[in-house]
């Protein structure tokens, strides 16, 4: 890690002293901003990230990936001026930390003339970027309450654990609602779990004095799946049947699933490796004879046992 | 009435009633009140199991708590706790992990991640400390400072992700937090032994008295030959002890630990301090007042779950309420019959 960062500052002190020269102009440069990973999901993207940066300025040796995280809004704003101004990048793959303050910095590296991504979170202005890639969140909604009406009848009660109160969870949970509608089973209730541990556990433990007849439980996120089954098996609630459907892909959730884990049968992807993704588009749009602008909006898979392989990734942190 | 019969009726009633002191009764009171409303809500509220998981969620912020009745008795403040507590415990992960090789996965092992744990939690207090008093810096910015820095250090250690303690160590310390003794679980065991000894501390030992002092007047309590210094580093060393014996029942529950791990614990701790009638500028301290506040959160949390009445969003706005209301009840000088 250091050893990178030393060679990142001596190549970009090797740049500034070059910059203007053809050598600097012949490579594609390509920014790849994101926020400081400070949960699972953020360093699982940030493991993605620096994976595709070695395959493809191995596979690319005229294009440099040049990956920078920011810890606040501001300091990902100054990180696209660097970029701009020190890398004089050609491309910008980007993932706002926040949609508002983060539009007008994009845009002005817009106006310098390098291609946009967008990743997962949106801006606030259309027509700003020229690739839009992000996961599907009505989607992983939806793909989980069709799973649970596969498994379930007419008259069996489930409960909801929530993520943190945003647009996110909304639409998730919006669109689980309105898939099991008509179905005859029963949501109970439905709290915010914070996509935390702790409060999937402690949450999951009131609904289990509360109701006594559960069947089954969708936490939305696998860090709340987690807490979840900590709180079953305390109660001693974790047979008869009884299943949990979480979300994202974390890897020990998927390892279960390839285990044949009946717990946790099954996972909704809403993965941390679309910004490996949206890399690979924006090469594409320098190297590809095909068009690439557009909006990029990754399924959300049902993992099972037979596909679970191909989303286990046992080095990743997430 | 006149205002004046009204003043006199009042005087009169204060001297016949000394007895009915809100500082004492009213956190008890509220979380009558509180459990009243439970039941009221859904019977099963006050089922065994439910009783059980409440008491044992108390526990963390409960211990933690009862250190920072020290720290704040004696007019300072600990922010750190929360970040401490997930930096303990990501340092007790690895630790453990790392001698599942030479020392297998039995109580060995847990033993030893403990006692790193209690280490751990007295230097990073005793540091708090020394910066506070040797230091001369405010106690707001130290444990701001330390705040900032136990958080990042446990994103560091898990690389951004969560640390998970190996699976068979699990298995030997998984009991710690989900078995009971006399049919109490070994969390609010701990929880009970941490408030017996630290209300002997606070209120029978020349110790509590000179946090009590320094907490009203830090001058008068150094001109009366009391180590203002010494004291004032030992509060935040009992409070880094309290805060690696959470840590050590926190662990077994789930076995990992991550950057969300005791996110605004620091702030429930204070809460269930000042609920509990402890002022939070100093010089007065109660412990069973702290265990109560302590325990009013928790089933403000619990009582939310059990009820659709109130929508999810307004949950922060309820427990506000409750915390307020709780403190005006203590703090307001109305007594009984003092009305009309």
């Amino acid at each position: 890690m250091l050893l990178k960062r030393t060679l990142g500052a001596v190549a970009a002190v090797g740049l500034l002293a070059f910059a203007g020269t053809a050598l600097a102009q012949d490579k594609i440069k390509i920014g790849v901003s994101y926020p400081t990973p400070t949960h699972a999901w953020a360093a699982g993207m940030n493991w993605h990230a620096e994976q595709a940066e070695k395959r493809l300025e191995a596979l690319y040796p005229d294009v440099d990936l040049i990956l920078v995280n920011s810890s606040d809004p501001e300091a990902q704003a100054s990180a696209l001026e660097d970029l701009v101004s020190v890398h004089q990048i050609d491309a910008l793959v980007v993932l706002p930390f926040e949609s508002e303050p983060l539009t007008d910095p994009v845009l002005n590296v817009k106006k310098s003339g390098a291609w946009i991504t967008v990743v997962d979170r949106g801006l606030s202005q259309p027509g700003i970027e020229d690739l839009y890639v992000a996961g599907n969140n009505p989607e992983l909604g939806r793909v989980s309450a069709q799973y649970m009406k596969g498994r379930l009848k007419d008259g069996d009660n489930i409960v909801v654990l929530r993520g943190i109160p945003t647009v996110i969870d909304n639409e998730r949970f919006d669109a689980f609602m309105a898939e099991i509608e008509g179905s005859g089973i029963n949501v109970l209730d439905h709290k915010h779990a914070n996509w935390n541990r702790d409060d999937g556990f402690e949450v999951m433990q009131d609904f289990l004095s509360r109701f006594p007849d559960i069947d089954a439980v969708w936490a939305q996120d696998d860090d709340i799946a987690i807490g979840v089954v900590a709180a079953l098996k305390q109660a001693g609630r974790d047979g008869d049947g009884m299943f949990v459907v979480g979300g994202a892909g974390m890897k020990e959730i998927i390892k279960g699933i390839m285990d044949g884990e009946t717990l946790i049968p099954v996972d909704v992807l809403y993965p941390p490796a679309m910004i490996a993704t949206a890399m690979d588009q924006t090469v594409a749009a320098f190297k590809s004879n095909g068009p690439v602008a557009g909006r990029y909006i990754l399924g959300a898979t049902l993992i099972t046992p037979e596909n679970a392989e191909s989303y286990y990734f046992p080095d990743s942190p997430f | 009435m006149t205002m004046m019969t009204a003043s006199d009726d009042t005087a009169t009633k204060q001297a016949k009633r000394p007895s009915v002191d809100f500082k004492t009764i009213g956190p008890a009171l509220a979380l009558l009140i509180l459990c009243v409303i439970g039941f009221m809500l859904n019977p099963a509220f006050v089922s065994e199991g439910n009783l059980t998981n409440l008491l044992t969620r108390s526990a963390f912020i409960g211990i933690i708590a009862v250190g920072a009745t020290f720290v704040i008795t004696a007019g300072g403040i600990d922010l750190s706790v929360g970040s401490m507590a997930a930096a303990i415990a990501g340092v007790m992960i690895i630790i453990m992990n790392g001698a599942v090789e030479t020392m297998g996965t039995g109580l060995a092992t847990v033993l030893l991640g403990c006692g790193c744990a209690l280490v751990l939690g007295i230097g990073a207090g005793w540091i708090n400390g020394a910066l506070t008093t040797k230091g001369k810096i405010e106690a707001f910015i130290v444990t701001l400072g330390t705040m900032g820095i136990y958080r990042s250090l446990v994103t560091y250690f898990a690389d951004g992700g969560t640390l998970s303690l190996n699976f068979d160590i699990r298995g030997t310390y998984r009991p710690v937090y989900y078995d009971s003794f006399l049919g109490l679980p070994y969390p609010v065991w701990v929880f009970i032994c941490v408030a017996i000894c630290g209300w002997l501390l606070l209120n029978r030992t020349a110790f509590g008295r000179y946090c009590t002092a320094i907490g009203s007047n830090e001058a008068v309590a150094k001109y009366s030959a009391i180590n203002v210094d010494r004291v004032k580093t030992l509060t935040y060393v009992i409070q880094g002890l309290c805060v690696a014996f959470a840590t050590i029942i926190y662990v077994p529950r789930l076995g990992s630990a991550s950057a969300s791990t005791g996110v605004l614990w620091e702030l429930e701790a204070i809460a269930a301090v000042i609920i509990g009638g402890t002022v939070l500028k100093g010089g007065y301290g109660r412990i069973g007042g702290t265990i109560l506040g302590a325990l009013i959160l928790t089933t403000i949390g619990n009582i939310l779950n059990f009820t659709d009445l109130i929508s999810n969003y307004l949950n922060g706005t309820m427990q506000g309420l409750i915390i307020i209301v709780a403190v005006f009840l203590q703090r307001s000088d109305w007594k009984l019959g003092k009305s009309k």
